[in-house]
C-alpha cells in the first residue's frame, strides 16, 4: 500500500491504460503541453507523444463527437471536459450519438469511450464552474455514470471504464482532487455497477456517492457516539447503480437516506428513492429522506455556498428525520 | 475512365434511383414508417465520391442518406428491411431511414441530427490518421448544415491536426422550406479559404466531374493527411420529406430540375460517347430485377419482437 492523490490516481490510471493499450488516446483542453487544468494528465505528452494525447482548440461538441468517431473506428479515446458545466456543449454528442449508436444501429458495434469531467464545488467556483450534473447522463439510456469517492476508487472506476466497450462518463470531484487515500499494490478490479459497503451498520443506510461519502461516513461517526450504527453505500457507479446491494441492506437496517451533491429535485436520489419505495416498501420503518443541494444555482460565494453543499450535520438530521 | 467504368457509375446512380422509387411507392402504400428523405436528383454525388473509397474508409452521413450508405456498398436487402423497419434490417430495424449503419463497410451512420455527421466524421479520421493505413474519412451534409456551429469546430481542427476527411457538401439550394441564401451570410468557398482548407467546386450532378474531383482529392490525402472539401451543386427533386408538396418552390425551378437530372446527363454522354442503348437497356432491367427481389424480401421479413428493445442498449447485460 501506498499513499496517493485522488488526482495523481486518475493520472495514474491513464497512464497504466496507454501502456496497457495503444489504442487509449487523449483529448482535451490543455491535456497535453500544460498536462490537464487539474494536472490529471501531467507528464503523459512527455510520454507518449502527440500522436496519443491531442491538445484540442475549445470545442467541447467536437472533442466529444471526435471521441464517438474515434472510437467507432477501432479507439479507445478518453476525451476530458475541464469543468462538468461544458458537458451542456456536449449534450448532442452523448445523447444523440454515443449513447445510442449501438442500440440504434441494431447491435452492429459500440462506442469505447470514456468522457472524465470533474463536478462539484467547495472551490467558490461559482454558478458555471460547480455544478454536479451526473442524473442527466444517468437518464439516457446508453451512458454509463461512475463518480469515484477515493483515490483508490478514481483509479479502478478510471480503468473500468477504458475497459468498458459502451460510452462511460467518468465524473471526479474537484474538491476530492487533493484527497489522500491509500492505493493498494494490485489495485482492485471495479465491475461497473457494483456499490462498496463503505461502512457496516444495521439501524440506518444512508446511499452515496462522489464527495457525498465523505460526508456520509463523517454523519455516520456523529450518529455511532449515540449508539446509531449507520451502514454507508458508495454506489460508485450512478448508472447502471447496484440496486441489489441497496435492498439488502436497507432489509437490514429498514432506514434509508440518500446523500449527493447535485441538486435534490429530479436527481439520482429520486430514482434510489422511487425505486425502494416499491421493490422495498415492506422493508421501510421510516420515510426514506434525500439530502442535496437546495433548487438554486450553484452559488459563488463562500457563506453561500457553504450553506448550499449537503454536510455531515445535514446528514444526520435526516437519520434523525428517518428514524423518529 | 473506360466505357465499362462509367457504365458501372451509371448502374450505381440507376440503383439508387430505382430504390427511392420504390421506397417512395412503398411510402405511399403506407408500408414505410416514420420520415422518408429523399435524394432524388442527387445520386452523382455519393457514386462519384465512393469510386474513390475503398471499404476500409469511412463515411457518415445525414437525414438524406440513402445514396450514401447504397454507393458504400451495404447490402440492398437489408437496406430495404431497416427502412421497412424489419427484424432482418441493417440495424434490426431500430435505426430506420435516419439512422441506417452498416459499419462493416466503413458506413458510419445517417444521421437524425443536422451537423452531427461532422464531428463523429473528425474522429473517424483522427483514428485513420493514428492507425496510418492510408484509409480515410467523408463526410457528406446539406448546405443547411453550414449554418451549425459544429462546422466552424470541424474544419478548424480538422485544418490544425492536418486529417484526412473530405467534406462533401451537397449544396441543392435548399433547408427544409428555406433558401441557402436566407440561411447562410457566406458560402463554403470562403470558409474554405478562411480555414486554409482545399477547397473544389463540381456540378454535382454531373457523375464524372465529382468521380474525378473526388479522386483527385482523396489520392492526395492519402498520401499526406490533409482535410479537403468538395461542393457539389444538386438538386433536390422531391420534397424535403415525403408529403411536402413543395408549394414554396416555384414552378420554374421545378421545371428546370429534369434538364439537371444526372442520371439522364450520364446516359447522354455514355451515348454521345459511343456506347449502346442496349447496354443501358440491360442495366436497367438489371437494377430493376435486383431491387424488386431486395423489396421482396424485406416485405416478407419478420417484425422485431417487443423484447427486443432492450437488446443492445449495453454490450454486456446490465449488472
Ligand atoms: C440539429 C437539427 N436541427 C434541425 C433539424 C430539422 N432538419 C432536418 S433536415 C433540415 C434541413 C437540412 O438542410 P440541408 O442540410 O441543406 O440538407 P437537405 O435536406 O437539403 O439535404 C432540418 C432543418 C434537425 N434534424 N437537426
Ligand atoms: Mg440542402
Amino acid at each position: 500500500m501506498a499513499e496517493t492523490r485522488y488526482i495523481k490516481a486518475v493520472n495514474q490510471a491513464l497512464k497504466d491504460a496507454m501502456r496497457d493499450d495503444p489504442t487509449v488516446f487523449l483529448i482535451g483542453e490543455d491535456v497535453g503541453a500544460a498536462g490537464g487544468s487539474f494536472k490529471a494528465t501531467r507528464d503523459l505528452l512527455d510520454l507518449y507523444g502527440p500522436e496519443r494525447v491531442y491538445d484540442a482548440p475549445i470545442a467541447e461538441a467536437a472533442i466529444t463527437g471526435i471521441a464517438v468517431g474515434a472510437a467507432l473506428t477501432g479507439m479507445k479515446p478518453v476525451a476530458e471536459i475541464m469543468f462538468m458545466d461544458f458537458i451542456t456543449l456536449s449534450m448532442d454528442m452523448l445523447v444523440n450519438q454515443a449513447a445510442k449508436a449501438r442500440s440504434m444501429f441494431g447491435g452492429q458495434g459500440s462506442v469505447p469511450m470514456v468522457l472524465r469531467t470533474p463536478h462539484g464545488g467547495g472551490l467558490n467556483a461559482g454558478p458555471q464552474h460547480s455544478q454536479c450534473l451526473e442524473a442527466w447522463l444517468a437518464h439516457v439510456p446508453g451512458l454509463k455514470v461512475v463518480v469515484p469517492s477515493n483515490p483508490a476508487d478514481a483509479y479502478s472506476l478510471l480503468r473500468a471504464a477504458i475497459d468498458d466497450p459502451d460510452p462511460v462518463i467518468v465524473v471526479e470531484n474537484k474538491a476530492l482532487y487533493a484527497m489522500k487515500g491509500e492505493m493498494p499494490e494490485t489495485p482492485e478490479k471495479i465491475e461497473i455497477g457494483k456499490a462498496r459497503i463503505a461502512r457496516a451498520g444495521r439501524d440506518a443506510t444512508v446511499v452515496a456517492y462522489g464527495a457525498a461519502v465523505g460526508m456520509a461516513e463523517a454523519a455516520a461517526e456523529v450518529m455511532a457516539a449515540e449508539g446509531v450504527e449507520v451502514e454507508v453505500i458508495d454506489l460508485r457507479s450512478v448508472q447502471p447503480w447496484d440496486e441489489a446491494c441497496v435492498l439488502e441492506s436497507l432489509s437490514r437496517t429498514h432506514n434509508l437516506v440518500v446523500v449527493h451533491e447535485a441538486v435534490e429535485a429530479f436527481g439520482v436520489g429520486a430514482e434510489i428513492a422511487a425505486r425502494m419505495a416499491d421493490i422495498g416498501f415492506d422493508e421501510l420503518d421510516g420515510p426514506i429522506v434525500r439530502v442535496g443541494a437546495p433548487f438554486a444555482p450553484s452559488p459563488f460565494g463562500k457563506t453561500l455556498e457553504e450553506a448550499y453543499r449537503p454536510n455531515a450535520d445535514r446528514i444526520v438530521a435526516a437519520l434523525r428525520r428517518t428514524l423518529a | 475512365m473506360t466505357p465499362n467504368e462509367r457504365a458501372e457509375l451509371y448502374r450505381r446512380m440507376l440503383t439508387i434511383r430505382r430504390a427511392e422509387e420504390r421506397l417512395q411507392k412503398l411510402f405511399a402504400d403506407g408500408l414505410v414508417p416514420g420520415f422518408l428523405h429523399l435524394s432524388i436528383g442527387q445520386e452523382a454525388v455519393p457514386v462519384g465520391v465512393s469510386r474513390a473509397l475503398t471499404e476500409a474508409d469511412t463515411v457518415s452521413s445525414n437525414h438524406r442518406g440513402h445514396g450514401h450508405t447504397l454507393a458504400k456498398g451495404v447490402d440492398l436487402t437489408g437496406f430495404f428491411a431497416e427502412i421497412l423497419g424489419k427484424a432482418t434490417g441493417l440495424c434490426r430495424g431500430r435505426g430506420g431511414s435516419m439512422h441506417v449503419a452498416d459499419l462493416s463497410k466503413g458506413m458510419l451512420g445517417a444521421n437524425g441530427i443536422v451537423a452531427a455527421g461532422l464531428p463523429i466524421t473528425t474522429g473517424s479520421a483522427l483514428a485513420h490518421r493514428m492507425q496510418g493505413k492510408g484509409n480515410i474519412a467523408v463526410v457528406y451534409f446539406g448546405d443547411g448544415a453550414l449554418a451549425e456551429g459544429l462546422v466552424h469546430e470541424c474544419l478548424n481542427i480538422a485544418k490544425l491536426w492536418s486529417l484526412p476527411i473530405l467534406f462533401v457538401c451537397e449544396n441543392n439550394g435548399w433547408s427544409e422550406f428555406s433558401p441557402t441564401e436566407r440561411q447562410l451570410a457566406t458560402s463554403l468557398d470562403k470558409l474554405g479559404k478562411a480555414y486554409g482548407i482545399t477547397y473544389r467546386e463540381v456540378d454535382g450532378n454531373l457523375v464524372e466531374e465529382v468521380a474525378r474531383a473526388a479522386g483527385k482529392l482523396v489520392a492526395g490525402m492519402r498520401k499526406a493527411p490533409a482535410p479537403a472539401i468538395l461542393e457539389c451543386r444538386t438538386t433536390r427533386v422531391r420534397g424535403h420529406f415525403e408529403g411536402d408538396r413543395q408549394d414554396y418552390r416555384d414552378s420554374d425551378e421545378i421545371a428546370a430540375l429534369d434538364a439537371r437530372d444526372p442520371i439522364r446527363l450520364c446516359a447522354e454522354a455514355l451515348i454521345a460517347a459511343g456506347l449502346d442503348d442496349a447496354v443501358l437497356t440491360a442495366i436497367a432491367a438489371e437494377v430493376e430485377a435486383e431491387i424488386e427481389a431486395a423489396t421482396e424480401t424485406a416485405l416478407a421479413a419478420p417484425l422485431p419482437e417487443a423484447g427486443d428493445i432492450l437488446a443492445d442498449v449495453y454490450t454486456r447485460a446490465e449488472v
